[in-house]
């Protein structure tokens, strides 16, 4: 190899610094606030910009979790999140499956699902077949209406598709019907892929705040997101942490308690997110296959 | 068919074993493939229930639906809803905004992945840059609401911004960063760009990582510098990536981003931030006018359907394959 000139490697210079500049900017606000969320009141008080309080506490952690109605909406949350994954990979993995087989009706399932990537009713009539449904007011308004992402089922079949002819072969001359083929081979086969979907769907149902705003009406419900909205983009902390409780002596600043809640929002996700990294890179690759 | 009719004279039998035949066949075949139904019985429910019934359901943006009187009850209203979407003059702003905002990000986030994926591609250390790929990976995974929590508390009135701003440069009063409407686009742009730009890397960087090394480098014993060898091998390679994103994109110009937008709109900014979808989840929603705001979703989703398809005919056209 040879020697880089000098204006080269004055280029290279400035693209890692800039390049670690831009991943700064991306970690700088998060940090911000994850130091906030654990400054004292005294500090937060003291001092306009907390990049590191002198002094770490908890009380801002303390007084959300203190707060009913923030304890319930991290329950609904995992609730949601929990069910609603199993239902996904469930309705996902078996439908993916039958249309990866040459089933009767095959093509016209596929194209009428392929439909759906390029037009849906809308808001509308979607929720007037959740009200329907009865779903209106209950979480499994947020899990029924979104049990599939087609594009997910679509890649899912890619893979079922892509798997050798002979297990199907040698499982039927075994004697075994679809469904053990699909329970006791594919199944177990797909394990990773089915874990990545998984991880995908779970932070899905984790960031939605949209369908709980649609769908449910009693505060008593909602998940975290819709929570989260309430204390900071509505303004409204009383009916996102309970009346009685925003009146208590004591409490820290708003700002800190604000800042808590958006960290118990995130730490999950950071949570997953290496086995995501782990992931994503070949979901991309996957997805980019033509379905 | 009439009976006058020569071929048919004799034929009501045939027909009808004929077809009694075929309705047997495919009994035959429903009874075969009966594991398999029974496997994909709850995505096929979940397609008809939440996916199609909606969309027979489409028929309420021709009547003028009320709640009390159900859809058969409902007075047939023809294309009276769809006439209005041309004249009332706050669903022409709304379009526009719809359509500005999504122009804008076309012209300012859309090339940032692209800048970021070839930076990326010059690092030499591959630890290095596994670790800013990391980092700008994350923000993509955060929700909506916390990336504008955050966003609300830098910027406020009292927020970190506007405290640097006093300190540096003695401010005098804060600016009104999510009140002042002028304020609004750029900052719609920025959330984006802060949130997906890293992410965006992804196909580009994948792109990248099948171009042969050896071209590189004969380049450089052709003596190209750094940047020739950008311009000749590494943008050549991820030439038909830019262009089939770039088309899809265009496809989806009707769709600005509700789920970013709803959170930011207020009463200062609405006039210029109201997008479709949030228009219609105001009318339909907030203010029952369950047939008008379905029209509107119909016209967004036909307009939608349109752009799509004929931006992947134009993606194939011009020599990519298309993504369908």
């Amino acid at each position: 190899m040879r020697h880089r000139t000098w204006g080269e490697r004055c280029i290279d210079i400035a693209n890692v610094l800039l390049l670690g500049f831009i991943a700064l900017a991306m970690l700088a606000p998060f940090w911000y606030v994850a130091a906030v969320s654990f400054a004292s009141y005294k500090e937060f008080l003291q001092r306009d910009i907390v990049w590191f309080p002198k002094e770490w506490v908890l009380s801002a952690y303390e007084y959300i979790f203190a707060s009913e109605s923030f304890v319930r909406s991290v329950g609904v949350t995992v609730l949601v999140t929990v069910i609603g994954t199993a239902v996904n990979l469930a309705c996902t993995s078996t439908f993916a499956y039958t249309l990866s087989r040459p089933v009767i009706g095959q093509r016209v399932m596929l194209v009428l699902v392929l439909f759906t990537l390029l037009f849906s009713a809308g808001m509308i009539p979607t929720y007037l077949i959740v009200k329907e449904t009865g779903l209106l007011n209950s979480i499994w308004a947020l899990i029924l209406p979104i049990a599939i992402n087609p594009f997910n089922l679509i890649v899912m079949r890619q893979f079922f598709v892509g798997m050798p002819g002979e297990l199907h072969e040698a499982a039927v001359m075994d004697g075994a019907n679809e469904l053990k083929v699909f329970w006791n081979i594919m199944l177990p086969l797909s394990k990773p892929s089915l874990a990545a979907f998984a991880l995908f769907y779970a932070v899905m149902h984790w960031n939605n705040y949209f369908t709980g705003i649609l769908y449910l009406n009693e505060p008593e419900k909602w998940p975290i997101q819709v929570i989260l909205r309430q204390m900071i983009v509505v303004g409204e902390a009383q009916t996102a942490l309970g009346s009685g409780h925003i009146l208590l002596e004591h409490a820290p600043p708003a700002e800190t308690v604000q800042m808590a809640a958006i960290i118990v929002a995130t730490v999950p996700i950071l949570v997953v997110y290496p086995f995501l990294q782990k992931h994503f890179a070949k979901g991309v690759m996957l997805g980019s296959v033509k379905g | 068919m009439s009976m006058l009719d020569p071929r048919s004279r004799s034929s009501p039998a045939i027909r009808k074993t004929a077809s009694a035949s075929r309705l047997g066949r495919f009994r035959a075949r429903l009874w075969q493939d009966r594991h398999l139904l029974l496997l994909g019985l709850p995505g096929i429910a979940y397609f008809l229930i939440y996916r199609y019934v909606p969309m027979a359901g489409l028929y309420m943006a021709f009547i003028d639906y009320s709640p009390f009187q159900g859809i058969a009850g409902s007075e047939w209203a023809g294309w009276k809803h769809f006439a209005r979407i041309f004249e009332d003059p706050e669903i022409v702003q709304v379009l526009w905004n719809t359509l500005s905002i999504s122009f804008l990000q076309i012209a300012f986030a859309f090339p940032v992945p692209i800048v970021l994926a070839l930076m990326l591609n010059e690092l030499r250390s591959q630890i290095y840059k596994r670790i800013v790929q990391s980092v700008i990976y994350l923000p993509h995974f955060l929700s909506w609401v916390v990336v504008i929590g955050i966003c609300i508390i830098f910027l406020k009135g009292n927020g970190v911004v506007n405290e640097l701003l006093k300190q540096w440069f003695g401010l005098a009063q804060p600016i009104p960063f999510l009140t002042d409407p002028g304020y609004f686009k750029p900052l719609v742009i920025l959330q984006v760009i802060w949130k997906e730009a890293g992410w965006g890397t992804i196909l580009f960087l994948a792109a990248l990582a099948g171009v042969n090394p050896q071209l590189y480098e004969a380049a450089i014993m052709d003596g190209a510098g750094r940047f020739r060898q950008i311009w000749h091998i590494t943008l050549p390679a991820i030439r038909s990536t830019i262009v089939v994103l770039l088309i899809l994109r265009l496809g989806h110009v009707m769709d600005a981003g509700y789920e970013q937008i709803f959170l930011l709109l207020n009463p200062f900014n609405m006039e210029i931030g109201n997008i479709l979808d949030t228009y219609v989840f105001f009318k339909g929603i907030g203010q029952s006018d369950y047939s008008f705001a379905t029209a509107v979703g119909l016209f967004k989703g036909a307009v939608g359907l349109v752009l799509v398809l004929s931006a992947n005919a134009l993606a194939k056209k011009l020599g990519g394959d298309g993504v369908f």
